[in-house]
């Protein structure tokens, strides 16, 4: 199948390319990109007048981007297919612009080897409607005691290591994986948490946890993690990524930690720059996410290490739950946001604030995990996958939790206006419009 | 006037106009518990079911008979007797006591936020009774009661509270209650139990016994949960009574009108001595009667907003 | 349209009326008690003892009822009546009591004030005094003293305004 995408505004960043043109897709690949001769714009492209036996696709007025790429997803299946299956979480990814998700591994069993890693592998193939790279645990079923088997998930498919959900405690087991790991080139990805700070704690602490009667989770909880994994980093050669960064303090660690040449990059979530602990209020369970949301003053400096380079990905946490388990109290109701489906419209605020450009939020979420996962996507180049989304960034919509196609309609979101969607997604060779 | 929520969830939630409504109405309680009998047949026919998701002896039989003095048809559901314990989710336990027919329900639940999520989910009143760490309203409000009847107001008086104000629910609703009525609230106690941040609230904070005391006009002293021993709150029950246990010696730093309180139970010789308790100051057993006239008019006005 | 039915001297003789004719069914005023039900009703009975005093010389015991405990309406009222203020200066057991009312309309208020009164001692008789009898009973309750008869529409309001709240001394229907 030949699709033409028609004068779109094409954000390729790899590849230094914005400006308007088509993209020949052939046989799920791209075959062509022609950019639009300034001088003459009122000329037919050229591939238009060749290749009349292609889907053509109006892009005008759009933003053409390679496939985002979704590096921090839980797709919870094995184990919890009642919160989200391999099958729903794609669908959702496709919707949302994603045509890359990488499966976090806290699912049951836990993917801390190679069985449950090819499992996920096939059922993606079969089911999936995006690509699918799972992460592997960094320790067996997530303990923090024992190294699982990297090399063996790493053969098999697994992109990366975590323990995401749990951070890795002992300090002697972190600093084996970041060596072990430095044999497959793979990045370690750390949920810092210091577990004996934050133990009992459901949002951040402050004056408004005190006044709800939830017990916080100090902005420190999360710095001190961040800070030693930092160290062990510089001590060992390994390479780190942080996941979803919360806080004002934990963004000043790493600018300093990238200042002297530490081998580190990070990730935050579009609920750390878009919302704060007041939407907790309430006892609003769809707002309980692990790192908890944070204050105003955390807001800016996530958006400000976004816009300086700090912070290298956008990534969902993408964390669906059951709508019966989010019905409980809120200390008895688990963590976490579903945010595949508004993931990319609440980033796109960032480029209507002036945070970042249309290319770095590209970076950001497609080319940065691209890179740092060592996958041949991101890019909009000839020959590689064709993985497109085509957005229209000044198309406003009503987020509708009932309408998600995720499982999960935990989102804290639910209601708000967004300005900018994907209006289609070309993945694994198929157009979702 | 009339309260403008069918539930009482919190002090936070009251206006200052209905906190005083509340306490005006509960001095006519009180003139009712004085009499031979000592029943009003106010809310004759209806139902209120105290739901206890956490022991409690106090609270529950104060509501009980601040119930029963309503002409209340009442129900006692405590945790060990229902079906949580077989499973069954907060809202549903909740849905089946309304399906029973209850008109009132009082909540007792160690998370916080608990009365706030079956009020979401249910017609019936929904009284706090105590959640978590969050608020325990009516103790607030017998505790104002008190203060205003001995006292005669709570405007422009130094309040002091002592002890664990992180993890009392107690403390957390007198503190809003006396902020709304411009009282200076001082919070005694140990940093690892007195929060800083609680200053946003116009708190103002001693760690240092003796000059928080200093030209109060009532102390309420706070129950030490022996469970925080060991957790690095204190390092001792002994330790923590040697530096913020009520001493009579202690008292004389306040104001020589000052009253006592305490919301029960006692740890008598830990965070309040037995000659302070049983003292000329102490209003405790007051709070005890005048908490069944305050929960009394909480019920009878929370009716008057149910249509 | 409101219009005025009674102005002061209306009222004043009214009460004198009724003070004989309590006294005079009474015998005196041996174990003679007035409780006002509250608002309107409290301030109608002080001025009764008043003019009892007046005329016998002697005082007599006048208390204040409030009924809203004792209400059968409310839910269904959209104001909730404020609580106020029961004082009944004496033992009530073995008084005959008179209960003063502004306006006896469906009997209803009357009702709570018996149960009311009940729940605070057993007087040897209840009475009923009440300065503007308006009609439309619901209940089987009948004024022993009435200042006034005053035939009215279910949807007109009759109002007591009276000076001790600082208004000038008047009956009203709109």
């Amino acid at each position: 199948m030949k699709i033409l995408i028609k004068n779109g505004h094409i954000i390729g960043p790899s590849q230094g390319i914005d400006g308007i043109g088509d993209i020949l897709v052939e046989e799920g690949k791209i075959k062509e990109i022609k950019m639009q001769d300034e001088k003459n714009k009122s000329r037919e492209s050229c591939i238009m007048n060749r290749e009349s036996d292609a889907r053509t696709i109006n892009a005008k007025g759009l933003y053409v981007f390679p496939g985002l790429i979704d590096m921090h997803t839980h797709l919870r299946e094995p184990g919890y297919e009642y919160k989200e299956t391999i099958k729903t979480g794609t669908m959702a990814a496709v919707k949302g612009g994603f045509t890359t998700v990488c499966s976090m591994p806290n699912t049951n069993p836990v993917n801390d080897n190679s069985s449950v890693t090819d499992f996920i592998i096939r059922k993606a193939i079969q089911e999936g409607a995006c690509t699918v790279y799972p992460i592997g645990a960094i320790t067996k079923g997530q303990k923090g005691e024992e190294l699982a088997e990297m090399g063996i998930m790493f053969s098999e498919g697994c992109v990366a290591f975590s323990d995401d959900g749990k951070p890795v405690m002992s300090s002697l087991i972190m600093r084996r994986a970041l060596e072990y790991s430095r044999t497959f080139n793979v990045p370690i990805i750390s949920h810092c948490e210091d577990i004996s700070l934050s133990e009992g704690g459901m949002m951040n602490e402050g004056l408004l946890s005190l006044t709800l009667g939830l017990k916080g989770i100090p902005s420190e909880a999360e710095e001190i993690m961040i800070s030693r994994d930092i160290a062990l980093a510089n001590l060992t050669k390994g390479r780190l990524h942080i996941a979803h960064v919360s806080t004002e303090g934990s963004v000043r660690i790493i600018r300093d930690a990238k200042e002297r040449g530490i081998n580190v990059t990070a990730e935050t979530c579009q609920h750390y720059f878009s919302i704060t602990e007041k939407t907790v209020e309430g006892y609003n369970t769809n707002a309980k996410v692990n790192p908890p949301l944070r204050t105003d003053k955390d807001v800016n400096a996530i958006k400000q290490g976004l816009k300086d380079g700090t912070i290298d990905v956008i990534a969902t946490d993408h964390a669906p739950h059951h709508r019966d388990e989010k019905l409980k109290e809120f200390d008895r109701s688990p963590s976490g946001i579903s945010g595949l489906e508004t993931a990319l419209s609440l980033s796109l605020r960032l480029v209507h604030e002036g945070v970042l450009t249309m290319p770095q939020l590209v970076e950001k979420m497609a080319v940065n995990p691209a890179k740092i996962l060592g996958l041949n996507k991101g890019a909009l180049k000839i020959g590689s996958d064709s993985d497109i989304v085509l957005i229209d960034a000044n198309k406003e919509f009503k987020v509708e939790a009932e309408r998600f196609i995720s499982k999960g309609k935990n989102t804290p979101f639910d209601g708000w206006i967004l300005k900018g969607m994907p209006v289609m997604t070309i993945c694994k060779g198929k157009v979702y419009e | 006037m009339k309260l403008s929520s069918k539930d009482l969830l919190g002090i936070k939630e009251l206006t200052k106009d209905e906190i005083i409504l509340i306490l005006d109405t509960a001095s006519g309680f009180k003139d009712v518990l004085k009499r031979d009998i000592k029943k009003v047949p106010a809310l004759r026919g209806k139902t209120a079911v105290n739901l206890f998701f956490e022991p409690s002896t106090r609270t529950r039989t104060s509501f009980e008979l601040a119930e029963k003095r309503l002409s209340l048809d009442v129900l006692n559901l405590s945790v060990t007797t229902s079906s949580v314990v077989k499973g069954e989710s907060l809202i549903d336990t909740a849905l089946n006591v309304q399906a029973l027919g209850a008109d009132f329900m009082v909540i007792r639940h160690s998370s916080s936020g608990a009365p706030h999520l079956i009020a979401k989910h249910i017609d019936a009143t929904v009284i706090n009774g105590g959640d978590g760490i969050n608020e325990h309203p009516t103790q607030a409000l017998l505790d104002a009661f008190t203060i205003k009847e001995r006292i005669g107001k709570l405007e422009g008086l130094k309040i002091a509270i002592v002890g664990d104000i992180l993890h009392s629910r107690v403390a957390k609703s007198n503190i809003y209650l006396l902020a709304k009525f411009g009282a200076e609230v001082r919070l005694i106690g140990p940093p690892t139990l007195v929060p800083e941040e609680l200053e946003g609230l116009g708190v103002r904070i001693f760690h240092d016994m003796d000059s928080g005391l200093d030209g109060v006009n009532a102390v309420m002293v706070l129950r030490i949960q022996m469970e925080r021993q060991g957790k690095g709150f204190f390092p001792s029950t002994l330790e923590y009574s040697k530096n913020w246990g009520l001493t009579s010696e202690r008292l004389s730093m306040a104001d020589k009108d000052a009253i006592v309180m305490h919301p029960g139970p006692m740890n008598r010789g830990l965070e309040v001595a037995s000659d302070v308790a049983d003292g000329p100051k102490s209003v405790i057993l007051e709070q005890v009667t005048n908490g069944l006239a305050v929960r009394m008019a909480v019920m009878y006005l929370l009716a008057g907003v149910r249509e | 349209m409101s219009k005025e039915l009674l102005d002061k001297k209306d009222i004043d003789r009214i009460l004198a009326r009724m003070a004989h004719e309590i006294l005079e069914k009474n015998k005196g005023t041996k174990e003679l008690c007035l409780v006002g039900i509250q608002s309107g009703g409290v301030h109608l009975a002080k001025r009764l003892a008043g003019k009892i005093k007046e005329i016998e010389g002697k005082e007599i015991p006048v208390g204040s009822l409030d009924i809203a405990f004792y209400r059968d309406d409310l839910n269904i009222r959209e104001k909730q009546p404020a609580v106020r203020r029961t004082e009944v200066p004496c033992e009530i057991t073995d008084m005959k009591v008179v209960l003063v009312d502004d306006v006896l309309f469906t009997g209803r208020s009357i009702r709570a004030a018996m149960d009311a009164l009940m729940d605070m001692g057993r007087p040897s008789c209840i009475q009923l005094a009440v300065l503007i009898d308006r009609g439309h009973r619901e209940l089987p309750i009948k004024a022993d003293f009435a200042g006034k008869n005053i035939p009215t529409a279910t949807d007109e309001d009759v109002e007591v305004s009276l000076e001790e709240d600082g208004l000038e001394d008047k009956v009203t229907i709109k």
